[in-house]
């Protein structure tokens, strides 16, 4: 039950960064690409009918978590107070930012909103990817099984640690390149003319960032957590995961070029799916590690709800998720395409 | 300040000020899904312009409920991690049955139902509406649930680690309690939307501009408003005011005013609570009354505060006590309202009878003043209890967060909702201003739609 309810969560966490990841993408990217107003709203247009649907996933997965591994939940959410209020303020800026953006038609009003979605959207980034570092390199946990990190401390990984160190800052920009990346490639394949050839080009300059963030986050990690390695030596064949990560890499380049843009934003999916498949199977089955004493990490075992419940929950899940992939994929359907560069709209 | 305090300041202040959007959401979901059966089954296209006018308005609303909602599922680990700890195994049941079958569910219509009118044939449009209010009563089913399971924790199961399950999933979704709650509160949501619906229409006939619109706002909304202001009282009220009365005797004497036990208990109509000489101040108070609301007999003796241990006494008691009568004077005062304004109606002086439009439209406030109120009694009525009987408020919060920490975020949250009321404001009166009429050209032109909320 333990490993079931591990990996249903890992799905939803994985499903939300991709899916949100390419509008959160499109956010860091639209001061860089979007020339005139016509483009800023074709970018917005790109994600206007998705994004509040990608973003439940979040929601959904967070409350999943709840009731799956209430101790988890408790402890982490409490611990990474600072970080994770941020983190709601900036959604909901966001959120703010993307819809509010249209209903007044002033270039002070428009260019205000426009600079919120790019703030928002880069550090709701950054924060996911120093968020998922600190769950890697493990937090000071407590006899309680409790925590509670500032923002920051010495920017060293030591017993003391911050939210942000120098390996979880890493975390961070790994986030923002890769979900630059497929905020890039999502462009191409939704918007036309000029604002899809800068975005055909930001794709390469991204790439040979993402390919060397990618690379020194490997070391950094086994660096930072040396017991990450622990499963792959059991399972060498684990491995073929990182194998996968290098593949979608390529991918991501090579289909670029050949000019299939489906297939190379579907390449940027998995390697944003292998990445955190990569992480979760380093992790398992801890599911929040403690950087003082390995006795008091918070394990699937000790977080696990009680039985009924979950035996419940898996038969309800189960609907809810054919549900959500129908709407899901209802939704993308209705909306597929490219965006047209629109002429007189009303409001 | 302690941080014990903050926190519930914290939830106290998010939760409040979240709420303030879905209560007119849920109910205009309803009355925009009532709007669209009229043109569908009429053919009068007025009704469809009708329901693309408040779609824009439910749009915007719906976004803030949306953003102001993430905080509250969040809130529960964030400031409330031993409640999180050992109650997730319950509430976290619902919690995450509310993201996966109301909010996908409502995103994905939601989409539909704003963009679809062109692509859509007029029965799907209708079947877009529908699951729209459908998600959004859902969503709100799961919240009342977990409330319920707060104020009257059936079903559960302690485990040898100190934390709760489930052990009848059925027991507990059929919580009795949280279908009398959940049929009180729908029904309050409709009231906020009548008055909203109602309120703009007074307020076109006055400013005689829009006025066919005006004229039709003002029918839906005095009828809808009618009906759920009646059934808020009865059944829902009544049926809900008794099973507290069984269960959570400490809150109604709190909620009443009632210090002493009695027979022949009297309702305190206006009076202030002293709670330390344990009197009403300057009461006015009808005998026997309370008695006869609970029991059903004018004798039927009534447990006063003084019935219980003073730990148990609900913490905020003149809170509490004026909560309540708030709550219940104002869905006093919704009654009669609607009660002439329908008799106008149904005489068809309504429409020119300026001296009733003034109320009306003044009175739209009120009803997201006596929803909070009424949300107050309960949440306020539960102490000191964070689960009924079970845990302690003082127990529930994190203990690792500091109150520094917890002023700080709070602090955030008073400024950036300050922020968005403006935003609020600013939009919703620009989309009353542009009026109905030009819903009638809105259906966008264009292929693609922008965002959720722009059309």
């Amino acid at each position: 039950m333990g490993f079931v309810w591990f990996w249903i969560v890992a799905v939803m966490i994985a499903a939300y960064v991709v899916l949100d990841g390419f509008d959160l993408g499109v956010g860091i990217l639209s001061p860089f690409l979007a020339r005139s107003d016509n483009d800023r709203r074709t970018l917005i247009r790109s994600i206007g009918p998705v994004w509040d649907g990608n973003e439940v996933w979040l929601l959904a997965g967070g409350g999943t978590l709840y009731f799956a591994f209430p101790l988890l939940y408790a402890s982490s959410f409490s611990g990474f107070y600072l970080p994770l209020m941020i983190v709601l303020w900036l959604l909901i800026m966001r959120g703010a930012s993307i819809e509010l953006r249209m209903h007044i038609d002033h270039n002070v009003w428009r260019s205000f909103f426009d600079g919120l979605f790019f703030v928002a959207s880069a550090l709701l980034t950054i924060f996911f990817g120093a968020a998922l570092a600190n769950v890697i390199r493990g937090v000071p946990l407590g006899q309680d099984s409790y925590f509670f990190l500032p923002l920051w401390t010495n920017w060293r990984v030591g017993a003391n640690p911050g939210i942000l160190d120098w390996y979880t800052v890493i975390g961070g920009v790994v986030a923002l390149v890769a979900l630059a990346t497929h905020g890039a490639l999502w462009i191409v394949l939704k918007a036309p003319g000029q604002l899809e050839d800068r975005a055909r080009r930001a794709v390469t300059a991204l790439w040979i960032a993402l390919l060397l963030i990618t690379l020194i986050s490997l070391p950094a990690t086994i660096a930072v957590r040396p017991s990450a390695l622990a499963n792959y030596r059991a399972y060498p064949i684990l491995f073929v995961i990182p194998a996968l990560v290098v593949a979608t890499l390529v991918g991501i380049l090579s289909f670029t070029k050949q000019n299939k843009p489906l297939a190379a934003f579907l390449s940027s999916c998995l390697y944003l799916v292998f990445m955190l498949v990569g992480a979760a199977a380093g992790l398992y089955p801890t599911l929040l590690p403690s950087s003082t004493d390995p006795a008091r990490d918070i394990t699937i075992a000790g977080a696990l709800a009680g039985p009924h419940s979950l035996h419940v929950g898996l038969i309800w899940w189960s609907i809810g998720l054919v549900l959500a992939l129908a709407y899901f994929i209802a939704s993308y359907w209705l909306f597929r395409g490219k965006v047209t560069a629109d002429a007189g709209y009303g409001h | 300040m302690n941080a014990l305090l903050l926190d519930r300041i914290h939830f106290a202040f998010t939760v409040t000020y979240h709420y303030l959007f879905p209560q007119l959401t849920m109910g205009l979901a309803l009355l925009m899904v009532i709007m669209k059966l009229i043109a569908l089954r009429s053919g009068d296209e007025r009704w469809n312009q009708a329901a693309r006018f408040w779609a824009k308005i439910f749009a915007i609303n719906f976004l803030l409920g949306v953003v102001t909602g993430i905080p509250m599922e969040f809130q529960f680990g964030t400031n409330w991690s031993e409640f999180a700890r050992r109650t997730g195994g319950v509430i976290g049941q619902p919690l995450a049955m509310e993201g996966v079958f109301a909010f996908f569910l409502e995103s994905t219509f939601l989409g539909l139902f704003l963009f679809g009118e062109k692509r859509l044939s007029k029965l799907a449009h209708f079947g877009a509406a529908t699951m729209v209010f459908v998600g959004s009563w859902i969503s709100g089913f799961f919240i009342i649930v977990t409330d319920a399971w707060m104020q009257h924790p059936v079903a559960q199961r302690l485990l040898p680690n100190g934390t709760y399950e489930v052990a009848s999933f059925w027991k507990f979704m059929l919580n009795p309690w949280a279908w009398l709650q959940y049929a009180h509160n729908m029904c309050g949501a409709v009231v906020t939307a009548s008055f909203v619906v109602a309120a703009t229409g007074a307020f076109y006939l006055l400013e005689k501009s829009h006025q066919e619109f005006g004229r039709l706002f003002l029918k839906t909304g005095v009828i809808a408003g009618l009906i759920s202001c009646v059934v808020q009282i009865f059944p829902t009220g009544d049926f809900h005011g008794r099973y507290v009365a069984r269960y959570q005797p400490a809150a109604i004497a709190g909620m009443e005013g009632l210090f002493r036990s009695q027979k022949g208990a009297p309702v305190v109509l206006i009076g202030q609570p002293d709670e330390n000489a344990q009197t009403i101040d300057n009461p006015l108070a009808v005998n026997d009354v309370l008695s006869f609301i609970l029991y059903g007999t004018t004798h039927a003796e009534v447990k006063g505060l003084d019935a219980f241990p003073r730990d148990q006494w609900p913490t905020a008691l003149p809170l509490l006590y004026y909560s309540y009568h708030i709550m219940a004077g104002l869905g006093t005062w919704f009654v009669l309202l609607m009660l002439v304004a329908a008799f106008l109606l149904w005489r068809g002086k309504l429409y020119n009878a300026r001296w009733m439009l003034w109320p009306i439209l003044l009175s739209f406030p009120l009803p997201y003043v006596a929803n909070t109120a009424g949300w107050m009694t309960a949440e306020i009525g539960r102490q000191p209890w964070l689960v009924y009987g079970l845990i302690r408020t003082s127990e529930g919060y994190s203990p690792h967060v500091s109150a520094g920490n917890a002023l700080f975020t709070l602090l955030g949250f008073l400024g950036m909702y300050s922020v968005l009321s403006i935003l609020w404001i600013v939009l919703v009166y620009r989309f009353i201003r542009t009026g109905p009429a030009a819903a009638a050209v809105a259906i966008p032109a264009e292929p693609q739609p922008a965002t959720l909320t722009t059309v």
